[in-house]
């Protein structure tokens, strides 16, 4: 039985951490919000890339000699996978989920025969993933002094695998992140960033877009796919890593609300038995008077 | 306006302007172009320079940073990589950020920094020759 100052210790503990998730609950709250604005500004310029892509992509699909951007480069042995979590903890089973869908990739590549190499965004990731792929990992990108996530961060991510591809150092490029739903649902994607998968028009955005009319490239067509498939990828790392932010912020939302109701909980059941055993307390201790009073 | 060109400007993290305009004279690679109503369907990148965007009377002139631009039935869409409003940016502005990184190429301690340092550099000089 502890004693009573032993659970009063306890109670104002419980209650000095349900401050601190209540806070960071409403922090994530705040950030979400940024974060999802973010997400939101981002996308009608991925909509339209993919729109672009996709009209030129349809026409250039088909020819030999496109550019291995879009169509691979032949061999399909060396697959990279990044990984992107987040930079801090507290935030429920985020990390978790990503890290364990790509484990399950990974491991199914390798069942397969084919050589993989990791490439972790976000430490929280890399702590899990170091111990059991290690020598895997070909590095981590730290993003935990980045205040505000900008285009140039995932560009300097895009650009450094458009390096690695061009020197051949891998095949095939996934990327897993997850996607954000609502402050309760984050869903676990893997997208596949090199070769280019061409986006499937919609039917009626199709007609509307041609109209049986033909486009001019200036430069060529060629050309303009040129420079439009790297940036692509840039553009598809940078949504992807702000969808992750506003995940990490939501999952972190629902898991500090979650740590402050169990808290609260703890703390009226504390409470109850503290009551209990200072009235217990109490009882002994005037049985004890009455029955020394009478002894006399 | 009957005869109007529906125009959109989007930078990756957010969309800049979308609006009914006059005309639109862009900054291809292989030279400006001035786009109106009814233009036939053009694609082309764009290099460092002003777009000039008329609307109606007013005209608005922004610095865009690379990107391509895309004419089809429904208007024209500029992708670019950055954009500025140019009454945003002053002369002066950017001349002290080149002397700023100019210093840091000088003091720069790691290739990695000295590297980002000329990326900065050369950004705004090309910024700066945009607004002459």
């Amino acid at each position: 039985m502890p004693s009573l100052k032993d659970l009063k210790n306890r109670i104002n503990s419980v209650k000095s951490t349900q401050k601190i998730t209540k806070a960071m609950k409403m922090v994530a709250a705040s950030k979400l919000r940024r974060a999802q604005e973010a997400a939101e500004a981002a996308r009608p310029y991925a909509e339209r890339m993919e729109a672009v892509l996709s009209g030129l992509g349809a026409s250039v699909a088909n020819q030999p000699g496109g550019s291995p951007l879009l169509v691979g480069n032949g061999s399909n042995d060396v697959h990279l996978v990044v990984v992107a979590t987040s930079e801090r903890g507290l935030c429920g089973g985020f990390n978790t989920s990503i890290v364990r869908a790509a484990q399950a990739k990974i491991d199914q590549l390798i069942a397969d025969g084919k050589t993989v190499k990791i490439l972790c965004v976000g430490k929280k990731g890399y702590a899990v993933l170091k111990g059991r792929y290690g020598k895997k990992i070909i590095d981590v990108v730290d993003l935990s002094e980045v205040k505000k996530l900008g285009f140039s961060d995932a560009q300097a991510i895009s650009q450094r695998l458009l390096k690695m591809y061009e020197d051949g150092e891998f095949d095939v490029c996934s990327l897993f992140f997850a996607k954000f739903q609502s402050a309760l649902v984050q869903i676990v994607t893997e997208q596949q960033l090199i070769p280019t998968p061409i986006p499937e028009v919609a039917e009626g955005e199709e007609e509307a877009d041609l109209k049986g009319a033909i486009y001019e490239y200036e430069p060529g067509q060629e050309e303009i796919l040129d420079t439009i498939l790297p940036r692509n990828v840039g553009v598809q790392v940078y949504k992807a890593l702000l969808e992750n932010a506003a995940s990490e912020q939501g999952a972190r939302m629902t898991a500090m609300d979650n740590a402050t109701r169990n808290a609260g909980d703890m703390i009226d059941r504390l409470t109850t038995v503290y009551n209990r055993s200072r009235q217990a307390a109490i009882t002994t201790e005037l049985v004890e008077i009455i029955a020394g009073a009478e002894a006399l | 306006m009957s005869q109007a060109l529906h125009f959109e400007l989007v930078s990756p993290e957010r969309l800049l302007m979308d609006a009914d305009v006059a005309s639109v004279v862009v900054p291809g690679t292989d030279g400006d172009f001035q786009v109106l109503p009814n233009h036939a369907p053009v694609m082309s990148t764009i290099r460092t320079g002003i777009i000039t965007v008329d609307m109606g009377g007013e005209v608005k002139e922004l610095f865009v940073n690379g990107g391509f631009a895309e004419v089809n039935s429904k208007g024209l869409v500029i992708l670019a990589e950055e954009a500025i409003a140019k009454e945003d940016m002053s002369k002066a502005d950017i001349e002290q950020r080149i002397a700023n990184a100019k210093e840091d190429i000088a003091d720069a301690q790691t290739a990695e920094r000295r590297l980002h340092a000329e990326q900065e550099l050369a950004h705004y000089e090309s910024m700066l020759s945009a607004l002459n």
